[in-house]
């Protein structure tokens, strides 16, 4: 089935199987390898992309479901050594550690920050919880989001630090002590 | 993990993909947002010979007052579900759970028909419109229909829509201030719920509690009888049959739809 996809402003088409998921169109028909596979079942967001500008994860859409869509990779968002503002971020906080999560965690972080330019801080953890980084680099990760947004990437936990407030991690209870 | 092949079809419009469903049947599978359908078909527990994607009809994507009810476009992505200001005045316990379901990726993908069709006793959506009451219109070749969502679920993963019936619109009553609280429970992010509880307008949904989502119904007719929260909530895991599985045991699966119960009736009071 003949599909034509939008790739980082390009266009790009071909002859694929229907069931040619769009993470391996990307990597083996384009040869665009920024996007990585890691858990293959939605859960990791390594292969996080945007379709339309809104993030998914590319092994959990098929190549004909994009077929006349916009698809942006990590190739794409930035132009050479002018680093888009969330990779240029991610550099300057030190928000990677082995790499791998890199790529979907700053497509991801990109896709937060068009829903919502101010987010606090919890606002990045909840916006990023489908991205796992097996190095567990988060602190850094939600630091250079939250930089990339113009904000002081400490200063909700200065505050925190201050007080004595309950948190609980999203999607968790918060349980007797709510409110 | 690749799929077995299949053949892929992108009706241009509802009529069309319905006239697919008429003539394939049970080997055509319907494609929404895909992300219940295609990590299946990628375990090969599923391996439809056609799928027919209806994830773009623009017909299936509204949000809208009816009367005294919303309707809700079986193709409405979480995601929108979760953003919607009608429904945040007029049905606010559905964005609130919606808002939960798996994480951002997923709810840029998936819809609420998808969901209700797809009828896994763990998912968040199903119970959320049962505790609403709400309706499921179905279209097929004979014509549509409305179905009650406490009719919906005959048993685990099955719902009483025929395979060339699709799910075109969900109606729930506006609720609007009436009080609602929606507690999940789980031990990681970005999973199912453990147990979950929808509570809105004295009505109690149960997610994960047995193989469909469920009603608490002694619970809510001790409320109805003027019970306190406290005896109410202690009620709430009967005449379920929890499973058991690695994430817990039916009996504690039991205490926390008890536990759960209490602090959505207390929300919700106080709301």
């Amino acid at each position: 089935m003949k599909v034509e996809i939008t790739v980082n402003g390009e266009p790009t088409g071909a002859d694929v199987e229907p069931r040619l998921l769009l993470a391996h169109y990307l990597r083996e028909n384009l040869g665009l390898k920024a996007t990585n596979i890691g858990c293959d079942t939605t859960s990791c967001g390594a292969c996080t992309v945007l379709v339309d500008g809104e993030s998914v994860k590319s092994c959990t859409v098929l190549a004909v479901q994009a077929d006349q869509q916009s698809v942006t990779t990590l190739e794409g968002l930035s132009h050479g050594v002018q680093l888009h503002p969330v990779a240029a971020a991610f550099r300057a906080e030190h928000g990677l550690q082995c790499g791998f999560c890199t790529p979907g965690m700053v497509l991801a972080a990109v896709s937060l920050l068009r829903e919502n330019p101010d987010p606090t801080e919890r606002d990045v953890r909840e916006g990023l919880e489908g991205n796992l980084c097996r190095c567990t680099g988060y602190h850094n990760i939600v630091r250079a989001v939250l930089a990339a947004a113009g904000q002081d990437p400490d200063a909700e936990q200065r505050r925190e630090a201050a007080g004595d407030a309950a948190r609980t991690a999203p999607g968790f209870s918060a349980g007797e002590a709510a409110g | 993990m690749i799929p077995v092949d299949f053949e892929y079809v992108r009706p241009e419009s509802l009529d069309a993909a319905l006239a697919l469903l008429a003539e394939h049947g049970e080997d055509a599978t319907v494609l929404a947002g895909g992300h219940s359908l295609l990590p299946v078909m990628k375990l090969r527990l599923a391996a439809p010979a056609l799928v027919v994607d209806i994830g773009r009809l623009p017909e299936l994507h509204y949000i809208r007052v009816a009367g005294t009810e919303i309707a809700i476009g079986a193709g409405t992505r979480h995601r929108d579900v979760e953003v919607s200001d009608l429904l945040a005045a007029e049905v606010p316990l559905l964005p609130a759970v919606a808002r939960t379901v798996g994480d951002p990726q997923v709810r840029h993908r998936g819809t609420l028909g998808g969901s209700l069709a797809h009828a896994d006793p763990a998912s968040d959506l199903p119970a959320a419109v049962l505790a609403l009451d709400g309706t499921v219109v179905l279209r097929g070749p004979r014509g549509q229909r409305q179905v009650p969502i406490t009719q919906f679920y005959p048993g685990v993963f099955a719902t009483v829509k025929e395979p060339d019936e699709l799910i075109v619109e969900i109606r729930v009553p506006r609720t609007g201030r009436a009080g609602w609280a929606y507690e999940k429970f789980t031990r990681r992010a970005n999973d199912w719920a453990i147990v979950a509880v929808a509570v809105v307008d004295g009505r109690v949904g149960l997610v994960n509690m047995g193989s469909t989502p469920l009603r608490a119904r002694a619970t809510e007719a001790a409320l109805a009888d003027g019970a306190s929260i406290e005896d109410a909530a202690a009620l709430a895991d009967q005449g379920t049959e929890p499973p058991a599985d690695t994430a817990a045991t039916p009996e504690y699966r039991r205490h926390l739809a008890r536990v759960l119960t209490r602090r959505a009736l207390t929300t919700a009071a106080a709301g």
